[in-house]
């Protein structure tokens, strides 16, 4: 397969998570609404709001990293999203993959989120000074055991490539991780709250103490960039939680039905509980998951 | 209540005392001996709590008054103490020292009223009357209705006959 | 709920701007520069002199009919909770009117909000962060005044302190009349709003750019310390 062929297909295997990642988000809203008792807002929502946001006939700038805030964004869902290969076994649906790109894939995610810190700061807001910060210090807190959990799940596949992670999970339900390593798979959910920031873990953005977090100044195509990539970023980690712990997908039906799964168990605990206080979220990620990815890690070593 | 008030007399010019309620009392002091009233009555009669300062504008007799009323725990008792001031020339001791909220009363006072309290801290800050050029507004020589009509832009009257109006929606051909 | 065809013989467009000429006018430097003469030395540099300018929409129709619907079904809200209409938003939050319904949401920043909404009696402390959050709302913005207070004073109306007519003052889409209105009026206010918007009508922003020293002279005077820029990007 020439170059060519392949960087097409990552770009159409990009538009289909994009929009797979927005309709989840359409979805969580739908969801949430019902949850309080409310009929919602439809799930296409989310499509309008880019392309409203993008729509927009005026905007302000503050300087350089302004503008890269979001473009360091986007670059990291995309970057993350292009070294995991989706579908087993496709063509058109394995992006990048490489071997060792599973470390590959761990930097990708931190990266946007570095990128998202040097734009909001440019912006001058207090808030979104501190969104950063909090959202900085919880990236650290929930990267300890989503890390452990990588490493114990490669020590015990004895490989950093994903392909090859995937196509040791084939062949019965019982040869996922989920059943072969438990504890690593319960500490990586966990971290996957935070990673998706809703309740309890919502103190980046959370809306009643520092109104939009991060993205306060932020408006017009720089916002609607967010947007999209929050999509992308979404089914980039949902399709990677899904390689990694849940034995991978064949065809497109079983990846949108297992990613979905994946993220209602996130949204869910969102929508049944009340926000953490800073501190009280970050210790909470350092003491119980990372004693649990400690243990899976000691168990796949042995 | 009486009894304190007794004591009250006794070192202080008061008059006029009313007792409106069981727990309710008013009098009427000297300018020059309320706070030392007020000091007295906070350090020996347990009066702690400061409930309000006000003032009423007694445009006809030309003077202001100002009414400090005071709350005591463990009678459950509340006294106030009233005090009348020339309306020319409105200046009062201030009583920030005793009750750090005071300040913000005499603010406002100042505001409203144009009663000055030397010695208050940032008594002269615009409190809600931002970019204020005009008089006082609390004073009941300021027409407050003309003022308006002058500084702001009105809305010509419009007026529409519901009768009319809704026959119009729902007979348009008559 | 009142629109701007119906009260077009009160409304500022029609009215003639002449304070181009007057010598109170100390902002105007040229047709795109601001002085920002009301601010210290050393902080006007800190802001933006530009003007706002006329953005017209998208010639080719279909395209500006589709964001146009975009934006009507995409309203992110901006509450200026300044009197009892505030309150009024809340219910509709709530699951018994449920604005989301209809793609709107608060939004805590004027800097992604559409839509501004002034709950209610408009004093003179309030008008200034009125201007200056409208300002620094972008975009194709929209205005809905909430309560009789802020169309002509309604129980205020011979009060000290409060501004009638907040239309000479910023350019307001939609009135809902009402002390208060109830979450139904808000919300039919709302999706007269929707409907303006849809047909293009709703071009507030552009009528702000387009007499811009009507309405600084306005504000002007009777915002008296004037220690904001000109216009507040």
């Amino acid at each position: 397969m020439g170059i060519t062929t392949k960087i097409l297909y990552a770009f159409l295997s990009l538009g289909v998570v994009m929009v797979w990642g927005l309709t989840l988000n359409g979805i969580v809203r739908k969801i949430f609404a019902r949850v309080q008792g409310r009929i919602g807002p439809p799930v296409y929502q989310p499509f309008i709001d880019i392309k409203k946001s993008n729509a927009k006939r005026t905007g302000i700038t503050h300087g350089i990293m302004f503008y890269l805030g979001p473009v360091f964004r986007i670059a990291g869902g995309v970057g993350t999203y292009m070294f995991i290969p989706v579908i087993f076994g496709s063509e058109i649906f394995s992006n990048f993959s490489i071997s060792g790109d599973l470390l590959l894939v761990m930097y990708f995610i931190f990266f946007g989120q570095l990128g998202m810190a040097l734009g909001a700061g440019e912006g001058g807001h207090p808030y979104s000074a501190v969104g950063v910060s909090r959202g900085l210090a919880q990236m650290t807190a929930f990267e300890v055991p989503f890390a452990l959990s990588v490493i114990s799940l490669a020590i015990q596949h004895g490989t950093l490539n994903i392909t090859e992670i995937v196509a040791a999970q084939q062949g019965g339900i019982l040869s996922w991780t989920l059943f072969t390593n438990p504890l690593a798979v319960t500490a990586a959910m966990i971290s996957m709250l935070g990673m998706n920031m809703y309740n309890p873990f919502s103190i980046v953005i959370a809306p009643q103490e520092i109104p939009m977090g991060p993205p306060t100044e932020y408006q017009g195509s720089f916002l609607g960039l967010l947007a999209t990539n929050r999509g992308i970023f979404a089914g980039a980690k949902l399709v990677l939680f899904m390689n990694l712990y849940f034995g991978g997908a064949t065809s497109l039906p079983i990846l949108m039905w297992k990613t979905f799964a994946i993220y209602m168990f996130s949204v869910f605990i969102g929508a049944a509980f009340p926000r953490f206080k800073t501190e009280d979220s970050i210790k909470f990620f350092l003491k119980i998951p990372t004693a649990i990815g400690l243990l899976a890690l000691l168990i796949a070593y042995l | 209540m009486k009894t304190i008030y007794e004591d009250l007399n006794k070192r202080f010019t008061m008059s006029g005392y009313k007792q409106q309620r069981d727990d309710l009392a008013f009098v009427t002091v000297d300018k020059d001996q309320l706070v030392n009233a007020i000091t007295y009555l906070k350090d020996y009669h347990k009066f702690t709590h400061l409930a309000f300062v006000t003032a009423v504008d007694w445009l006809e007799e030309n003077e202001f008054q100002i009414t400090y009323l005071l709350h005591n725990y463990e009678l459950k008792v509340d006294l106030g103490l009233k005090v009348r001031l020339d309306r020319d020339n409105p200046t009062m001791d201030t009583i920030h020292h005793l009750w750090k909220q005071a300040r913000v009363y005499q603010r406002e006072l100042h505001e409203m009223f144009g009663i000055d309290f030397p010695g208050s801290p940032g008594v002269n800050d615009p409190m809600i009357l931002e970019s204020w050029e005009g008089p006082p507004p609390m004073r009941r020589d300021f027409d407050t209705k003309k003022y308006s009509e002058e500084t702001y832009d009105h809305r010509e009257r419009q007026h529409i006959e519901p009768e009319d109006h809704l026959r119009k929606q729902l007979y348009p051909e008559d | 709920m009142i629109d701007k065809d119906k009260y077009k013989d009160v409304n500022p467009v029609e009215e003639e701007v002449k304070t181009l000429e007057s010598p109170k006018n100390n902002w105007y430097v040229d047709e795109k520069t601001l002085a920002n003469a009301d601010l210290p030395e050393e902080e006007r540099e800190w802001f933006s002199d530009a003007r706002p300018q006329v953005v017209p929409p998208i010639r080719w129709t279909p395209m500006e009919k589709f964001l146009n619907w975009a934006r009507a079904k995409s309203l992110w809200i901006l509450a200026f909770g300044t009197g009892c209409g505030a309150i009024e938003l809340r219910p509709l939050l709530t699951a018994r009117y449920d604005i989301s319904r209809f793609g709107m949401a608060p939004r805590p920043t004027p800097r992604q909000a559409s839509v501004f909404m002034i709950g209610g009696y408009v004093s003179l402390k309030t008008l200034k962060r009125i201007v200056r959050s409208y300002e620094q709302m972008q975009g194709p913005k929209f205005v809905v005044a909430v309560c009789s207070c802020a169309i002509n004073g309604g129980m205020y109306w011979d009060s000290y302190n409060t501004i009638k007519r907040i239309d000479n003052y910023i350019p307001v889409d939609v009135y809902v009349t009402g002390c208060m209105p109830r979450p139904e009026a808000v919300l039919s206010g709302f999706q007269k709003l929707q409907q303006l918007i849809m047909d293009g009508k709703a071009e507030g922003q552009n009528l702000y750019a387009e007499k811009f020293d009507w309405y600084k002279a306005n504000q002007k005077k009777v915002i008296k310390d004037w220690n904001m820029p000109d216009y507040n990007w």
